[in-house]
């Protein structure tokens, strides 16, 4: 498959212009759309042969909020397969190249958008984040990325991948940036019963004023353990910046941190395998034909219309899910996230924010993990016990290491988005 | 073998129960790696009993008709269609 940028960088899978108000927040300003977010009468692929020729018949929720503030959209990005992947390899388009550090990977899942900001083919862009597939590609391609509270931006439109832990979020070059896109599609939507009222009434940009005067950080040692070294020491002379500015900072112990990754795939893959049930190649998708019972073309319409990565996670999620097996993986799993969650709002009662490396490693060098799938996960053991706590967290440039991007997250409480925008205001 | 966790032929049925046909080499492949993905997924056994606090509300709205997709819209995506409905293949 070639995607209809021509580019060498295989930043968009469509490029297209949706023009929006003439008026508004973003007016003049462009925004790159990851493409698993729905766009009316423009292609939505979720990075799968699978929605090759899919085109969604509705707006999303969150791009009706970019055209009404006045936002140009310029393409639809390139992803991992159905968010699944942390380097957009197992993208049925190709993989991205990383404009801020050539030869390596953009991250993922969300690796066109972070790419499509780094490379200046958008101002601005939306990615997802259902295990850090927005705070990857941002730390890796030297740009910010929010994660917001989970039931701050509606999910209404965005392609499922594992509802309970997945957000849409914005990236851009600055933090005061990505606030403003914030400021635009947070807020309540009927069709979306997850939202709340808190995101109606909204002032995230304001907060990036570089103010951390008193601030009080904890540091997480469990995040630090098993990082990369060039990554802990480019962390931690961002930490010392901080401190230059009044801040103060403690390291704490979260033993629960060390469970996150595990119990992030198994529930990730559980509602994975039953959320992609639906590409049956009937009423959307890539068809088995009509040889054979219904089994039979089901089965080969997913066969030819899904990745290695996605049938994998399909197959763990339905393991986990079977009969003999719930007990042990995902209950289980579900008690680690009660723990996981718990730990924070524990950590909460002493410090403002929680900083840690966003990723624990240095952008990969391309085509170097793509089959070990395990080595890939474990890179996400940073980010994904936020996902499991429902918090907010951003990815803010920290520095480089031997001249590849390293970037710095910090983890709010529940709605505290303003708290973690400050604080990285005062990073970058 | 009998120490796997899981073996080729495992895969085969979840795949069958997943409606997604593997080759063979696949799943001798996908054997493998579920293996050590799986061994892994054991250290959640060392994981303490945790009181959940299910944060859920009820959200409700009125039962008023509104306006959706036209028949035309929702089937435009459709490898196949008869009569304004889905065509789907034989079921046995």
């Amino acid at each position: 498959m070639t995607p209809d940028d021509t580019m060498s960088q295989n930043i968009f899978i469509t490029e297209t212009e949706l023009t929006g108000e003439a008026d508004g927040p973003l007016a003049d300003r462009t925004v790159a759309v990851k493409d698993n977010i729905s766009t009316e009468g423009v292609r939505t692929t979720c990075g799968s042969a699978m929605l090759e020729e899919y085109v969604p018949p509705y707006n999303a929720t969150v791009v009706d909020r970019l055209l009404e503030a006045g936002a140009t959209i310029v393409g639809k990005t390139n992803m991992d397969e159905f968010g699944m992947g942390t380097t957009t390899e197992t993208s049925a388009f190709g993989p991205t190249e990383n404009p801020a550090a050539p030869g390596r990977v953009p991250g993922g899942s969300s690796g066109g958008s972070a790419a499509a900001v780094a490379a200046g083919e958008a101002d601005l862009a939306l990615g997802s984040d259902t295990g850090g597939s927005v705070r990857c590609p941002a730390a890796f391609c030297g740009v910010v990325g929010i994660k917001p509270t989970y039931g701050l931006v509606s999910r209404y439109g965005l392609v499922a991948y594992a509802n309970s832990l997945e957000q849409i979020g914005p990236i851009a070059d600055t933090v005061e940036d990505a606030a403003t896109l914030l400021d635009v599609i947070a807020g309540p939507d009927p069709k979306d019963g997850t939202t709340r009222e808190t995101g109606a009434e909204t002032d995230y940009a304001s907060a990036a004023d570089g103010d951390v005067d008193g601030l009080s950080i904890g540091v997480p040692t469990e995040l630090l353990d098993g990082a990369d070294d060039r990554v802990v020491e480019v962390f931690w002379d961002a930490i010392a910046r901080l401190e230059d500015r009044g801040a103060t900072y403690q390291e704490i112990s979260l033993p629960a941190l060390e469970h996150a990754v595990e119990a992030y795939y198994v529930i990730a893959m559980s509602e994975a395998s039953s959320n992609l049930a639906r590409f049956d190649g009937v009423r959307y998708g890539h068809s088995g034909g009509f040889d054979g019972n219904w089994n039979e073309t089901f089965s080969r319409a997913r066969r030819e219309g899904f990745g290695d990565e996605v049938k994998r996670r399909i197959l763990l999620g339905t393991f986990a899910l079977s009969a003999g097996y719930q007990d042990k993986y995902y209950k289980q799993a579900q008690d680690a996230r009660a723990w996981v969650k718990q730990s924070f709002d524990d950590a909460f009662a002493s410090v403002d924010v929680i900083a840690s490396p966003t990723m624990p490693v240095v952008p990969f060098e391309r085509g170097s993990t793509i089959d070990d799938p395990l080595r890939l996960y474990l890179a996400d053991a940073n980010t994904t016990p936020v996902n499991l706590a429902n918090l907010p967290a951003i990815s803010v440039p920290a520095g480089e290491a031997d001249g590849l991007p390293v970037g710095m997250q910090l983890i709010g409480p529940a709605f505290g988005e303003r708290r973690i925008i400050r604080a990285a205001s005062a990073v970058h | 073998m009998s120490d796997r966790r899981v073996d080729p032929e495992q895969v085969r049925h979840i795949a069958d129960l997943a409606r997604v046909e593997l080759d063979e080499d696949e799943s001798d492949r996908f054997a493998d790696q579920f293996e050590e993905v799986l061994e892994y997924f054991e250290t959640l056994e060392e994981v303490p009993e945790v009181e959940r606090k299910p944060e859920l509300t009820n959200v409700l709205r009125a039962d008023e008709v509104e306006t959706g997709l036209s028949q035309d819209d929702a089937l435009a995506n459709a490898a196949d269609s008869e009569d304004g409905y889905f065509k789907g293949p034989r079921v046995s």
